[in-house]
């Protein structure tokens, strides 16, 4: 195992793929010449040179297009939003064709394109830069949706996701690209798209947490062991297929359950989740489900009102206590 | 030209109408034939349709509201026609004032409703249900979905439990650390006071007090009881019920036993009419059924000519539409007696109510498995005590009593009713 920053288990991820698929290549703003906006690609240009490395003009309808149109025609191509703010330029190339390309052919036109990029909020980059796509391409069939938390299930997800013969949304955040941990150096590693994963065990209560809200989540629940709650938290790592079970399974042991999500409260993930868990594990609540989320409104600019908009380890916990009835 | 839509008279007994909903608004354009409002009357809930096509120019009572027989309740008309002599008019005619306060509290409410949402914008919640005194409106216990599950493995009555959630809602941890012994005693200390409620007396409600105090008050009541050997009706039962199309109660076999007897003794089948008493030629044999809201008594026609299994299927039937408030009108006109049945609540006897303008009311208590001797000797017998009550202006004791033996002896030799 080698300790990594995020950005590099990604890299890893990607060299590793590139290096056994002639087919794989890398499309997007500022990822050959200049390594990347976050150096994620670092180095990739020397190694696979300009006809798999390929910079694009600023054109996320354009380059993400290219990207279906080369996916249809067999390449297996890893498209960068710099972040998915702007490829909501794009969502017309990822909602309407690579979702629906497979199923209106009747299978016989596969997608494997993966488009990546940061998602979500960064500091202080005011509302437009500010917004977690996640659960909205997840409303959509056709398309499996991934944001992870950690170095090691980046790598391991990114690699499942180039190997996926479908469309798959990869999301990683601005604020975890030099996030260190370790990750596993074999080439094999891969980690499979719908797991989620019991990350830290605990038996008062459920907390679900992904992307950025996971290390949020860890705050708190290391603020609550000092008060002696045992926070149990499972980060579902993929939104699309999402792994009810693990979930499920984990709230018929705690019988109650908070749900962590960087995205606005109408129609989210959490919605979806806090839906799911009352249709599967309605006689096992003790309390009603409580989500934590950003407020019903655009990303502030000023810091100190960031900082309060963004969901916290104090509403974490406040929201703990709410459900095991402690205050 | 503006036509006035007034309360109609939908029951013979029908003095006042309550509109339980309108299925239109101020504005809508209706045909003739349209059903514009449903009516709660003293007996059953019925539609009120429109005989004129038009538009709905004035709605003049809010629903839940009681309005005489023929009462303006909406004026229908071509748009923009000018209707303020007919809302003159019937202002003048009274009744209205009450309308009017009304709606300026449900304006008020709609008002201070407003500006709550204005306060804390939660646009799907608000604070539905929540009291502090820790039930909620309707008194039910409060207990999240694990804790109602753990009472009811445990064998925990939910009731006893006090609740440490929010609003006294019943969580894991109560049931867990419920002791049983401890319940009674803790339950001074957990007691709250609870205000008072007060409920608007259904149009069903004030006809049952009105009609019950009326045959209580004006008809000299007496009452008879008798017991019955059940034992061969048990055995007969059984044994129809292998061959019937419609499962035979014991209260069917009781009406049927009862519109027989009748037969025999038409002063019991009779009516006091002041001047005259009636002899009915028909027998129509009603059953009490207590629903929710009060008490029904729907009519099986001509009962004496009916076999059993038929009156199984009506009396379901009747029983069935009684329980859904599907009534009609005219499937509780007509009776001539009355069989009130509380056996099913282990009731052992009791005295009913005359319904009038019957003459009699059969109260009927529950099958018991007694000692009984015979010959000498203690033997298990199964003995039903039904009671008659008889308004003593039509039927004398001894003909109350002569009846009572005839539904002794047939429900004691039940094959006859078969025949």
């Amino acid at each position: 195992m080698a300790e990594l920053q995020f950005r590099e288990a990604i890299r890893a991820a990607i060299d590793e793929e590139m290096g056994q698929d002639e087919d794989i290549f890398v499309m997007g703003e500022e990822v050959a010449e200049y390594d990347g906006a976050y150096k994620v690609t670092e180095g990739l240009l020397d190694k696979y040179g300009s006809k798999r490395m390929i910079d694009t003009p600023i054109s996320e309808l354009g380059f993400a297009g290219i990207g279906v149109g080369a996916a249809m025609n067999g390449l297996r191509p890893i498209v960068e939003f710099m972040t998915f703010n702007f490829a909501v330029l794009a969502a017309d190339q990822i909602i309407n064709h690579a979702s629906k390309v497979r199923y209106m052919t009747g299978g016989q036109v596969e997608i494997p394109i993966v488009f990546r990029g940061p998602n979500a909020s960064a500091g202080q980059l005011s509302a437009t830069h500010s917004v977690s796509y996640d659960a909205m391409y997840a409303h959509f069939p056709g398309l499996k949706v991934i944001y992870t938390s950690e170095p090691a299930d980046a790598k391991g997800l990114l690699k499942s996701a180039i190997r996926d013969d479908n469309p798959v949304l990869f999301m990683e955040s601005e604020q975890m690209y030099g996030l260190k941990g370790e990750v596993p150096e074999e080439d094999d590693f891969t980690i499979p798209i719908g797991k989620a994963k019991v990350k830290r065990e605990g038996s008062d209560v459920t907390v679900v947490a992904h992307g950025k809200m996971y290390h949020v989540a860890t705050q708190a629940a290391e603020q609550l062991a000092k008060e002696d709650v045992d926070v149990e938290i499972i980060d579902p790592r993929t939104v699309k297929p999402l792994d009810m079970e693990t979930i499920v399974k984990s709230i018929r042991k705690t019988n109650r359950c908070v749900i962590v999500d960087e995205a606005h409260p109408f129609g989210g993930l959490a919605a979806e989740v806090g839906y799911l868990i009352q249709r599967e594990a309605f006689d096992y609540l003790d309390a009603p489900v409580q989500r934590v989320t950003l407020p019903d409104t655009n990303a502030p600019f000023a810091k100190n009102l960031f900082d309060e908009w963004l969901p916290s380890p104090d509403q974490v916990i406040d929201a703990v206590n709410t459900v095991t009835y402690r205050k | 030209m503006a036509v006035k839509v007034e309360m109609p008279k939908l029951s013979d007994t029908m003095e006042e109408g309550v509109i339980a909903a309108w299925n239109v608004e101020e504005g809508d354009s209706v045909e003739s034939g349209d059903v514009i409002a449903e009516v709660e009357t003293d007996k059953a809930t019925m539609e009120v349709e429109v005989f004129d096509a038009g538009t709905i120019l004035k709605i003049l009572v809010e629903e839940g509201d009681a309005v005489p027989l023929g009462g303006l309740i909406a004026v229908i008309g071509e748009e923009g026609e000018d209707i303020s002599d007919i809302l003159e008019e019937a202002k003048s005619a009274g009744g209205s004032s009450e309308d009017t306060a009304d709606k300026e509290k449900s304006e008020d409410s709609a008002e201070s409703m407003g500006d709550e949402k204005e306060e804390s914008f939660d646009p799907v919640f608000g604070d539905l249900d929540e009291k502090e005194n820790g039930q909620s409106d309707d008194g039910r216990i409060k207990a999240s979905p694990l804790a109602r599950n753990m009472a009811e493995e445990q064998g925990i009555n939910l009731a006893n439990v006090e609740g440490s959630g929010p609003h006294g809602r019943i969580i894991k941890r109560d049931i867990e650390s419920y002791e049983p012994s401890k319940a009674p005693a803790a339950a001074p200390a957990a007691t709250v006071s609870r205000e008072d409620k007060e409920h608007r007396v259904s149009q069903m409600r004030k006809t049952i007090a009105r009609r019950l105090s009326e045959s209580k008050f004006s008809s000299p009541h007496f009452y008879e009881t008798i017991d019955i050997d059940m034992s061969a009706v048990w055995d007969a039962r059984k044994q129809l019920n292998e061959i019937s199309e419609s499962k035979i109660s014991f209260n069917d076999i009781v009406v049927k036993a009862c519109a027989t007897a009748l037969r025999q003794h038409p002063q019991v089948n009779s009516s006091w009419h002041g001047d005259k008493i009636v002899e009915h030629g028909d027998v129509n044999v009603a059953v009490a059924v207590g629903i929710d809201e009060g008490l029904l008594t729907p009519v099986i026609d001509n009962t004496d000519q009916k076999g059993l299994q038929q009156i199984a299927a009506e009396s379901k039937t009747l029983i069935e539409k009684a329980q859904n408030r599907d009534l009609q009108p005219e499937e509780m006109e007509g009776s001539t007696f009355t069989v009130s049945n509380l056996g099913m609540f282990g009731i052992e006897e009791f005295t009913a109510i005359i319904n009038p303008p019957n003459a009699c009311i059969l109260a009927v208590g529950a099958i018991r498995e007694v000692p009984v001797v015979e010959d000498g000797e203690i033997v298990p017998g199964k003995r039903m005590k039904v009671t008659l009550s008889s308004d003593h202006r039509i039927v004398d004791g001894v003909v109350a009593a002569k009846f009572l033996n005839t539904l002794k002896s047939m429900l004691e030799n039940p094959l006859g009713l078969v025949l």
